[in-house]
């Protein structure tokens, strides 16, 4: 089946070099990092170049800093200036480095003193993914539902904005985009009943512009004329409420907690929906609009111009937030606006993100949740032994809850073509039972124990190449990955795992060129910035937790398989191989 | 005497309390700290304790509300998530009967709701001998063998059980909130 319709568009892919990333995103490369995805494009990639593949080997310690924290440090740091900004997991402190002196030393530090209660509905350990920099200030949000700007230069707060409650299991852990003089941002909560949103915030003043919900009425979605899905099963009048039992829209979650990118000449903004809630799927027959899918949205007014959804009625919490990579392609010898996602389902799209079409969807990964993706209709092809259902446990589901791939990131190179996903290997037993909607606590519903899928490795590094929709090299870890991914124009891929390995390949084979052992697990995201001194520097965050690490960072008894979503069965000998600790590395060549 | 312990012990399993023993309903007033400046101790556990910790039908009826009030999507079957493991011998508040009925009813500041008002205290007893079980902390005869649901975690009744850490509840495992 999924080979049938996969030669339908057996079409000539290929990488249209080098314009790509500097289409969409700001040009020349001024050595900052002022944004977690480095650009709108969200390429993660650097054109510095002096740590190339002959020299990394060298590479040594700059200066580090601790958090002074045990939660998981998900984050980017930003570099602006002589400056470096990094905002921590729960409380989420933001701290300032001063660059232009020797250990870089902090400059000052913004508490935003959030609720101690908030840790507590926040689902997956009390992470955030970062802040974003734009006209002088600092923007991020905190676990307790403020978004924040702070004076760039002296750390004062400038504006905070309320916009969730935390008695509704409402939180946040994105990190925003700001573009068009806005600042987007998203709510988390998929698992505890959350209607998510995505909500766009005048960067000047802080009050709200406009806020589209991922469920509901049309007019809440901020459907109108404009929008023009390009299949037909994401047409039609008010599916936010039509898709769902009587009134389940209201608790059907949809969470924007992943990424956002944004094509400034399309001014269109591009973003995923989280899983529907509650995860056991006889609770709410139907397709469950808008949840697990993707939207584009005109950036002034926030409607909607198309929608895709990757997984339809999802049955296995598979959320659609994870990073769009907009670049320029060949399509057939015609170059198009595609975007490439390595989806959590478990494949690689290629979409044209002008119209929503889906040009490849191929598995990068052990897929059997489902056998396709159907691309004339555009849906996924469920298959019927792995169908989710309560009263029941269906074993073997690969890729299990969190994906072939969560939120962490990867990283694409114009010099190479190909995309560098940090991903995972794991299938799951999956038990739904009926959930109770009580709110601000848990809505989910389902008994998951989770383990390492075939070959045994529960991580895997994948360079993908999108033209000739194939896997490249692939590297297999140990342990998941949970760190985001960095290359260069260096030719050097960078990531780390979650005992501590803070990696660097050569990003045309995947050869291991140097590494460096962290203190703690590293689930961070990889930056590379040119220093006062003029000198190219590489730095993460180490400090294990997260969804994967929440046995460590939480605490937790693994002897309980279901601890932590299910996840603590497949992690259950990290708190044996890292303790938890967030500290900040910074590399430079001698 | 074999036979009479196993009657004695099978009488407290299966006890219904048709009227309830005429102790007040009120909150329970349990410390949490085991710090007496200049010397002291906690005061004797809460009279209520012993008529739900050894009961079948009380533990059962817990073990429904620990499912049916999403207890188990915060603390899972006893491994925790989103809130501390409950299957350990940790407590960062006490793991007697009466300190677990404190924290279900107060709520704690980092992040446990307070269920005063839409619990009863009966149903906090409840709950509190149902969690005792995770640990394996309550007579065997008592525990349920099988979970209610479909989860894979090993029978309670073949557990080792584990009490509270002589050092708790100031000993938190794991990094503190
Ligand atoms: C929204 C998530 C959530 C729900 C729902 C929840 N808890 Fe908790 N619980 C927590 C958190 C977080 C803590 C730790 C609080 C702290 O350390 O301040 C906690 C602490 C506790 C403790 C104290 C543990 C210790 O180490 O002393 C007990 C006992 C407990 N919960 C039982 C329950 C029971 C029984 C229920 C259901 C009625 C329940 N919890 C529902 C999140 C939750």
């Amino acid at each position: 089946m999924r080979w049938r319709m996969r030669a339908c568009v057996m079409a000539a892919l290929a990488i249209w070099p080098a314009m790509q990333a500097r289409a969409q995103g700001n040009g020349t490369d001024d050595g900052q990092w002022v944004m977690p995805a480095h650009d709108y494009a969200s390429t993660r990639f650097s054109r510095l170049d002096q740590i190339n593949r002959g020299n990394v080997g060298q590479l040594k310690i700059a200066f580090t800093f601790s958090t002074g924290l045990l939660k998981g440090h998900e984050a980017a740091p930003l570099v602006v200036g002589s400056t470096m900004y990094i905002v921590t997991p729960f409380p989420n402190y933001l701290y300032a480095l001063d660059l232009n002196r020797p250990g870089a030393p902090l400059k000052w530090k913004y508490d935003p003193k959030p609720a101690a209660a908030s840790q507590g509905v926040a689902c997956c350990d009390v992470v955030n993914r970062g802040a974003a920099y734009a006209n002088g200030r600092i923007f991020f949000n905190t676990l307790d539902d403020y978004t924040v700007a702070v004076d760039a230069e002296t750390g004062a707060e400038v504006w905070r904005t309320k916009l969730g409650d935390i008695n509704l299991g409402e939180t946040m852990t994105m990190a925003p985009l700001v573009a068009d003089g806005k600042v987007l941002v998203g709510n988390s909560g998929g698992e505890m009943g959350v209607r998510g949103w995505l909500t766009a915030l005048d960067a000047g003043t802080g009050k709200i512009v406009w806020r589209a919900w991922s469920t509901g009425p049309d007019k809440d979605v901020l459907i109108g004329p404009d929008f023009k899905p390009y299949y037909a099963m994401d047409r039609g009048k008010d599916l936010g409420v039509k898709t769902w039992p009587p009134e389940a829209w209201k608790i059907g979650g949809g969470n924007v907690w992943g990424w956002i990118s944004y094509d400034p000449e399309l001014k269109l903004v591009y973003y995923g929906t989280g899983n529907p809630g509650p995860w056991n799927p006889d609770q709410r027959p139907g397709d469950n609009k808008w949840t697990a899918g993707i939207f584009a949205r005109d950036v002034t007014t926030g409607q909607a111009r198309w929608y895709y959804q990757f997984s339809p009625h999802d049955l296995f919490d598979h959320d659609g937030i994870n990073e769009q990579i907009l670049i320029t392609m060949k399509v057939n010898g015609k170059p198009r606006k595609v975007l490439l996602r390595a989806e959590r389902n478990g494949y690689f799209y290629v979409m044209d993100r002008v119209t929503g079409q889906v040009i490849a969807a191929d598995p990068y990964g052990n897929v059997n949740a489902s056998l396709g993706v159907d691309l004339k209709t555009g849906r996924l092809i469920p298959n019927p032994d792995k169908v989710t259902t309560q009263g029941k446990v269906v074993r073997g589901i690969c890729p299990a809850s969190p994906g072939m791939k969560d939120w962490n990131p990867a990283a694409f190179s114009p010099r190479t073509g190909l995309v560098y996903i940090p991903h995972m290997n794991l299938c799951m037993d999956y038990g739904a039972m009926e959930a109770n909607y009580i709110a601000g606590t848990p809505y989910v519903g389902a008994d998951v124990k989770m383990y390492a899928g075939p070959g045994g490795n529960r991580g895997v590094f994948t360079a993908w190449d999108p033209g000739a929709r194939k896997a490249v090299w692939e590297i297999k870890e140990d342990l998941p990955l949970w760190s985001g991914a960095l290359v260069t124009a260096g030719d050097v891929v960078f990531y780390g795992t979650m005992d501590g390995w803070f990696k660097a390949l050569d990003a045309t084979n995947g050869k291991l060129l140097w590494q460096f052992k962290a203190g703690s697990g590293i689930i961070g995201q990889p930056i590379s910035y040119r220093a006062p001194d003029g000198k190219q520097h590489i730095a993460v965050l180490a400090g294990v937790g997260g969804w994967a690490g929440a046995v460590v960072a939480g605490g937790l008894d693994p002897r309980d398989p279901t601890a932590a979503l299910g996840f603590a069965g497949a992690t259950a000998d990290l708190p044996g191989k890292t303790t938890g600790g967030g500290m900040l590395y910074d590399f430079v060549l001698p | 005497m074999i036979l009479g312990l196993a009657l004695l012990s099978g009488c407290d399993r299966e006890a219904r309390e048709v009227r309830g023993k005429p102790l007040p309903e009120t909150a329970v007033a349990a410390q949490t700290s085991t710090l007496f400046p200049g010397g002291g101790s906690a005061g004797p556990e809460d009279p209520r304790a012993e008529m739900y910790a050894e009961n079948a039908y009380h533990i059962s009826e817990g073990g429904r509300l620990y499912r049916q009030m999403n207890c188990v999507g915060c603390h899972a079957n006893g491994g925790g998530g989103m809130g501390p493991a409950l299957m350990d011998d940790q407590w960062r508040y006490g793991g007697r009967m009466d300190q677990i009925v404190a924290s279900i009813d107060q709520g704690r500041p980092n992040g446990m709701p307070s269920w005063r008002g839409k619990l009863t205290p009966t149903q906090m007893w409840q709950l509190a001998a149902y969690v005792r079980t995770l640990s394996a902390n309550v007579p065997k005869d008592a525990a349920p063998s099988r979970n209610d649901t479909m989860s894979n975690i090993y029978p309670r009744t073949l557990a080792e059980p584990e009490p509270p850490s002589a050092s708790d509840p100031a000993g938190a495992k794991g990094p503190a909130r």
